[in-house]
């Protein structure tokens, strides 16, 4: 399916949706949190309304693998959950409210706009999303590595990723793992 | 505890005091005295990379002295440095540089492995940290605890002047050929054609 | 009205540049090429310097990449990564009781605080509440880790700059903080104390003691920081003016905490955004004029006097009763019942083997650390291990104001830039 036609089949079950809507995009609540809940192509929209309405600190920029989930049973109807997700958190100092948006980035090849426009301080936590998870940033001025030495293959918080434990080899067993 | 070396025969002293000191002179050996001096004025060279650092510092302060250990200067050049106390967890990014920082340092050097994460790893058995930095650098002392106390440091440090003064390490890493093996030998000669000197005329 | 917010808070556009921006961000392989190019740059001062990671100066294995004319600095870029210890992947094979233990590691000057956001968040997704004397127990020792680790900010800050005596004078103060830590949780530091349930041990016999002799023998000596320092000219000189920011800059660079009270905008989770029993003390929240290092320094030189406001209020208002919750399912039971009851024993076993269960979800808890705002996102499967664990490290987000607070200053301002953002590598890191 091509970028469009997802953005449009998107579009139409927002349309249907009949759940709670905030900013133009289904919201839960959890834990005494708000949750917006996103497709990539509406993030910079709802986060310059958001910036507009006074949340004036981007927080927090962090990803989830739900690659080995049982099954989310948070999201709405209306979203279609992806592998990959971009965790927001902003946060509005003038009504001490937070609010944590939730992106579904992709399966494959996860890309997501970067806030760097409205909010320089992403940069470096959306590279450290790169870093670890492999999600891209479109529009991010310094795409690389943060963490990891630049020559590292892989990406070390995704599921399938292994831990690399190395097994204590005792002295009295040698050659025996 | 640290023994200090016999300097000459003193028996005549302890027995007449000081009237009994006929030569105003001692006689050691030169050995000794080196030694002893590699041990009494060992500086350490500053690679506090994460908790086990700010206990390093805490070991240096005011509570917990190094100073008297002659070795509360911890110089940040490592050409200047004897001791390296790799002070916290190695990662991946940051093995080269320690090798790197260890080769800078001058014979005879010397490196204790301060905490459970340069001594074998410690909790993160993972991608990121080096299971022990004795793959890196030949380790003379490791001190446990996460982070060990100053007291433990301070022992550690103790067993290391200890092993110095003895002879111990290096009568050790002759045996291993351990150190940084710097090869005594004398240069092979590539070009065998003599060299021609030329005389200055002096007329 | 909108227009006077904005005339307070500043132009910020300085952070938003891409191009002709204070950060440096070139890769090794273009800032190797630079440095060993005769023609790269126009002028013959111009050169790109390396500082770090292994440096006395620079808090850590923190690598600065600076571009340099002669000795001022144009544009730096902090090259961060060496202590990676991929502790987010870590906890996902440790329990929730075991998680404190791994977290406690990250920003180890105030270990206390990175344990209380990973418990509260547990205790959030469990839907516990938590007995009031563990609260205040809490909120005791997270005080007092906070007056430990400003004293040892005072302490390297000090050296930084050269008066050395004040690092033998920080860590005098730190020992007899340390001292009452191993009374109460065994360990001088990593505590593993706050664990989610409340706190591992009561409050031993005589802390009263022991806590207002730290209250009687810390003023003084904060006086003589004050003697030694503030109204020392050449301290003055090398702090005042020096890394600017203004409060928009700070607020569109995510930077919390110290940094951002110092421009004179007063956020502080504590008061705005209260968690344990901080909207039942009274403190002051402290606030600079300038936003620079010298404010920095103050500020956190003031926050000291602060906690020890709101531990007097807390040593004559500790409730009793538990100091962890009573469920058997999350907290251990006492090790004397586990010779007399069964289900005592099973419970032991089951807590420290497989763990407790915490129900599916996600929650983000924050609280204020000496650095900023500490947050913690967990997000569970209904599993005894997290499914994704992640800190929001203040000093993470903090470090992207320095290419910014370092612009044309000299390397020696930047030496005291970056001990005034004071950050912890290992929670940059992780």
């Amino acid at each position: 399916m091509t970028e469009e036609e997802t953005v449009e089949e998107t579009e139409d079950l927002i349309q249907e949706y009949s759940g709670p809507t905030s900013y133009g995009v289904p919201v839960t609540e959890s834990h005494g949190q708000t949750v917006l809940h996103l497709m990539p192509h509406e993030l910079l929209e709802t986060v310059t309304l958001l910036k507009e309405e006074g949340f004036c600190m981007a927080i927090d920029v962090t990803a989830v693998d739900y690659l080995t989930h049982p099954g989310r049973k948070d999201l709405p109807d209306c979203i279609k959950p992806e592998r990959f997700e971009v965790v927001i958190s902003l946060i509005n100092h003038s009504q001490g409210t937070r609010i944590r948006l939730r992106v579904q980035a992709g399966t494959d090849d996860p890309t997501v706009p970067s806030l760097f426009d409205l909010f320089p301080g992403t940069e470096a936590m959306e590279r450290e999303v790169w870093d670890l998870f492999g999600v891209k940033f479109d529009g991010h001025p310094d795409h690389s590595r943060i963490l990891l030495p630049d020559s590292w293959e892989g990406h070390p918080l995704r599921k399938d990723h292994d831990v690399g434990q190395i097994p204590v080899q005792f002295s009295s067993e040698v050659g025996r793992l | 505890m640290a023994r200090i070396p016999l300097l000459g025969d003193t028996s005549h002293i302890a027995a007449e005091g000081l009237e009994g000191l006929e030569h105003n002179f001692v006689t050691a050996r030169i050995e000794d005295l080196v030694k002893w001096s590699r041990a009494r004025s060992c500086w350490p060279a500053t690679f506090g990379l994460a908790c086990c650092a700010i206990e390093m510092m805490a070991t240096g302060a005011a509570h917990y002295d190094l100073a008297r250990y002659g070795m509360e200067v911890f110089r940040a050049s490592p050409r200047q440095a004897d001791l390296m106390i790799v002070a916290g967890r190695v990662s991946q990014k940051m093995a080269p540089i320690l090798r790197q920082i260890y080769d800078q340092m001058m014979e005879p050097k010397w490196v204790i492995s301060m905490g459970v994460c340069a001594s074998s790893g410690g909790m993160f058995n993972n991608y990121a940290i080096v299971q022990g930095v004795d793959q890196i650098v030949p380790v003379d002392v490791y001190a446990p605890g996460c982070p060990p106390g100053p007291e433990t440091l301070m022992h550690a440090i103790l067993t290391l002047h200890d092993n110095i003064q003895s002879g111990e390490l290096t009568r050790r890493r002759e045996i291993n050929q351990g150190g940084a093996a710097i090869d005594l030998d004398p240069p092979q000669v590539i070009n065998e054609a003599p060299v021609e000197i030329v005389e200055k005329s002096t007329s | 009205m909108t227009d006077s917010k904005e005339l307070l808070l500043g132009e910020p556009e300085r952070v938003f540049r891409r191009d002709e921006s204070p950060v440096l961000r070139l890769n090794e392989e273009e800032a190797n090429a630079l440095v060993g190019d005769p023609e790269a740059f126009d002028d013959d001062h111009r050169m790109i310097l390396n500082m770090g990671p292994s440096h006395p100066s620079t808090h850590g294995v923190l690598r600065l990449m600076l571009e340099m004319e002669g000795e001022t600095i144009l544009r730096s870029k902090p090259v961060i990564g060496y202590l990676h210890t991929g502790m987010e992947k870590t906890a996902e094979g440790l329990s929730y009781l075991q998680g404190a233990t791994n977290v406690t590691r990250m920003d180890y000057a105030a270990p206390l605080f990175s344990e209380l956001a990973f418990s509260l968040a547990t205790e959030k997704l469990l839907g516990l509440e938590i007995p009031p004397r563990a609260t205040w127990i809490r909120m005791l020792m997270c005080e007092l880790n906070r007056v430990s680790s400003h004293l040892l900010f005072q302490a390297t800050n000090g050296m930084d700059l050269g008066a050395v005596s004040m690092m033998i004078y920080g860590w005098r103060e730190r020992e007899e903080v340390l001292r009452f830590f191993e009374k109460v949780t065994g360990l001088r530091m990593n505590h593993n104390y706050i664990r989610p349930g409340g706190v591992a041990a009561d409050l031993p016999e005589g802390w009263e003691e022991d806590v207002k002799n730290l209250l009687e023998i810390i003023p003084p000596r904060l006086e003589e920081y004050d003697v030694l320092q503030t109204g020392q000219p050449i301290f003055r000189e090398r702090l005042q003016g020096v890394g600017v920011l203004n409060p928009a800059e700070a607020l569109a660079l995510s930077a919390t905490g110290p940094i951002l009270r110092s421009t004179g905008y007063a956020w502080d989770l504590r008061r705005h955004a209260p968690y344990l029993a901080y909207d039942q003390v009274d403190f002051d929240v402290v606030v600079g004029t300038y936003g620079d290092c010298f404010d920095r320094f103050a500020i956190r030189l003031n926050e000291i006097r602060e906690s020890l406001k709101i531990i007097e209020q807390i040593l004559d208002r500790m409730p009793d009763g538990d100091y962890r919750i009573q469920n058997k399912k999350v907290t251990p039971p006492p090790r004397a019942r586990i010779d007399e009851s069964m289900e005592a024993l099973i419970h032991h076993f089951k807590i420290f083997t497989e763990g407790f269960h915490v129900p599916e979800g996600e929650a983000y808890v924050a609280v204020e650390s000496p650095r900023g705002e500490l947050g913690c996102y967990i997000v569970s499967d209904g599993g005894p291990n997290p499914y994704r664990m992640h800190i929001r490290g203040p000093s993470f987000v903090n470090l992207q104001t320095l290419p910014h607070l370092m612009e044309g200053g000299l390397i020696a301002d930047g030496v005291a830039v970056i001990s005034s953002v004071d950050p912890i590598m290992g929670e940059v890191d992780r």
